[in-house]
């Protein structure tokens, strides 16, 4: 990047607002729609001073009527526009899940690419943030293990604004997955201009020799804090930031557990049917002799997000984080 | 509320207009295009009925009955309006200018099918029900912010109704004010599930009241009143006056797909009797003989015409180049990505014996 590149600090949800912002200013075919997303600047302000500014034609405030408006944004998207669809918690996505599952993911194939359906939907995402029931989901496979629809969780200001940019550009759907706890827990220097981050590649986000750890969203951070706790003990951890769930970044994965040969993979969703499996075929298609121990999956449970007074038992920290590299290093 | 929603009609049961003050509008030439749409997707509609029979297609959702609801609404649309059909709209669809040949290529398990001609919005069949109503009130709405003035509309059931989307799509085209048409043939029964079962309501059209959105109830074998109404609700779309909810009441003789036989839930006499007594089609017909506007040689030469056309298409379906396995793959998204990637290689590696 060039130094002249102008920079501001940023939290993830500020990083949130100015991609936005950015790409209303850049196209007149992008407009937002979503739940209080208009006045009120949506549920965390994501959208905060958008209608302000862009009007209440491309900032629309709907009607509580998740499937009605997502399948609303797949008609505006049939029809040239591209919507960009606010649902106020992942765990409120589920009346909308008919109209992604059966349309927006299957629109370009069902046609041979007459039609296309450009939406991007986000989603605040994950536990962690005391929030009241169905709140805190993180099912995220639900949406992996769709054909036609791309996945992305950043954990970092820059790589929100970055990857909610190539969303917004993306010809196709894409489900964008926002950290409830990465959203004010830091900040970071993000250019004030427009730029893309490459849906579909992770990144190291600290080199290590000895155990890879993979994880992505608010996981990141627990990733990195057991890494330094690991190295403490002397284990030389890597860590890896995901950063787009589907497709998975097989290249990135592979070189760091081919260099290591022990993984251990952190999600906070549940553990049956979770990515974390998509991250294990992956290295076992494409790594498995260079595999010196078993991989750990570090993981919520497969029970119910529990109310928020449990949630501590539910969400993988340190420790238990810390506990698997142990394993995977003395194996 | 039945009251309160009495039956439009323009034209009665014996082919004689009740309502003068469409005469005007009613011309020889208008007939004759009504004639010749309806016997076309008649012709098809018993061809394909036939072709599934012989294992030529797949599973078919046939219409007859519902041939004037389908050709008055159609014709009533603009050349760059939307349509936004179910599954068993296709006598719409080809009426608005879908070409036999890819209706029957959907029907015969081909994305292909789905390609409407170039410049004509014609989206897909919509499969699970109900769900194609706010796609057609997103297209409107996307209409409305272009400043033009073309209009949606969509396609559903009586069982639909029954739906949430139903639901969220009046309420969100009342409050966006959008220019769609939301067009419902209520042909009594929703696979075998009467209407008494499926709702309280009497009426479908008094639904519309909860959204503050105009409705109208009109005879759906009369091809004038569904012709015209249309085109009333069509143009308040346009005007910028917002959304129309039509019940068009009609009924399906046959099955509701070639794969359910319609005598296990209802008495077939009733097909029969309103065959005899209420068919669009010798509605149309006796208006025309009324008027001295189709004599029997014209009739016969379009009924020969559509049946050419009809078996021409039939022809094409089966010329038609075999899958091509690369299909499935090639539009997932705009470029594949290397898991679709890596398993069409495996695919291909098998099937070409590599």
């Amino acid at each position: 990047m060039s130094t002249l590149t102008k920079m501001k600090t940023l939290t993830m949800v500020q990083a949130i607002t100015d991609a936005m912002r950015v790409m209303l200013q850049e196209s007149e075919h992008v407009l937002l729609m979503g739940e209080d997303i208009g006045t009120n600047g949506g549920v965390f302000r994501a959208t905060d001073g958008l209608q302000q500014e862009f009007g209440e034609d491309r900032v629309l405030d709907t009607p509580l009527s998740e499937a009605g408006f997502i399948g609303a944004a797949i008609g505006m998207g049939l029809n040239g526009f591209r919507p960009v669809a606010e649902v106020q918690f992942l765990g409120f996505i589920y009346p909308a899940y008919e109209q992604i599952m059966t349309h927006a993911s299957r629109i370009r194939a069902r046609t041979l690419g007459h039609f296309t359906c450009p939406l991007v939907i986000r989603a605040p995402y994950g536990a962690g943030v005391r929030a009241p029931e169905i709140h805190s989901d993180s099912t995220e496979a639900l949406f992996t293990h769709m054909p036609g629809i791309k996945v992305v969780c950043p954990a970092t200001p820059y790589d929100a604004k970055g990857l909610l940019i190539a969303a917004i550009e993306d010809p196709d759907p894409v489900l964008f997955l926002e950290p409830m706890r990465c959203y004010r827990s830091s900040r970071e220097e993000v250019p004030e201009e427009k730029y893309t981050v490459e849906i579909g590649k992770g990144k190291v986000v600290k080199e290590g020799e000895d155990v890879t750890i993979i994880a992505w969203g608010a996981m990141v951070n627990v990733a990195e804090d057991a890494a330094k706790e690991a190295a403490g003990k002397g284990i030389d951890c890597e860590v890896l930031d995901l950063r787009t769930l589907y497709p998975l970044d097989k290249d990135l994965i592979s070189t760091s557990v081919q260099k290591t040969g022990r993984t251990v993979i952190v999600h906070e969703a549940h553990a049956t049917g979770g990515v974390g499996n998509d991250v294990l075929a992956i290295i076992n298609d494409k790594s498995f002799l260079y595999q010196k121990a078993p991989t750990e999956r570090v993981t919520g449970f497969d029970t119910p997000v529990p109310y928020f007074g449990f949630e501590d038992f539910y969400l993988p920290d340190s420790k238990r984080v810390l506990a698997a590299v142990e394993k995977v290093a003395r194996y | 509320m039945i009251e309160e929603f009495q039956l439009v009609q323009v034209m009665d049961q014996q082919g004689e207009l009740v309502q003068g003050e469409y005469e005007k509008d009613i011309s020889e030439d208008l007939t004759r295009t009504f004639y010749r749409h309806l016997i076309r997707i008649r012709t098809f509609d018993k061809k394909a009925v036939s072709l599934q029979r012989q294992g030529r297609i797949g599973t078919y959702a046939p219409f007859e009955g519902q041939e004037a609801s389908q050709v008055g609404s159609a014709l009533a649309l603009q050349d760059k309006d939307w349509l936004f059909p179910s599954y068993r709209d296709h006598g719409a669809t080809m009426t608005f200018g879908h070409s036999l040949l890819h209706i029957l290529l959907f029907w015969k398990g081909r994305n292909e099918g789905c390609v409407p001609p170039e410049g004509k919005n014609i989206f897909t069949p919509g499969i699970p029900i109900a769900t194609q109503l706010p796609h057609a009130v997103g297209a409107a709405f996307a209409e409305k912010r272009k400043g033009t003035r073309n209009a949606a509309i969509v396609y559903f059931g009586d069982g639909a109704t029954s739906e949430g989307d139903f639901h969220e799509g009046l309420n969100l085209a009342s409050v966006w004010d959008a220019p769609v048409v939301f067009f419902n043939q209520n042909n009594h029964y929703a696979i075998s599930v009467p209407m008494h079962k499926q709702m309280k309501t009497k009426t479908i059209a008094q639904k519309a009241l909860a959204y503050d959105i105009p409705s109208v109830r009109i005879d759906g074998n009369d091809i004038f009143a569904v012709y015209f109404e249309t085109l009333k609700a069509l143009e308040r779309a346009r005007n910028g006056d917002g959304p129309t909810l039509i019940e068009s009441v009609t009924w399906r003789y046959g099955a509701h797909t070639t794969a359910d036989d319609p005598t296990k839930y209802r008495d077939q006499q009733e097909s029969e009797s309103r065959r005899k007594d209420n068919d669009p089609v010798d509605r149309l017909t006796k208006f025309m003989k009324h008027r001295g506007w189709g004599d029997e040689e014209w009739m016969t030469s379009v009924q020969k015409e559509c049946a050419k056309e009809v078996d021409l298409a039939v022809e094409e379906l089966e010329a038609y180049p075999a899958a091509d396995p690369s299909v499935i793959f090639d539009y997932v998204f705009a470029t594949p990505t290397w898991t679709i990637q890596e398993q069409k290689d495996k695919l291909l590696e098998r099937w070409r014996g590599e």
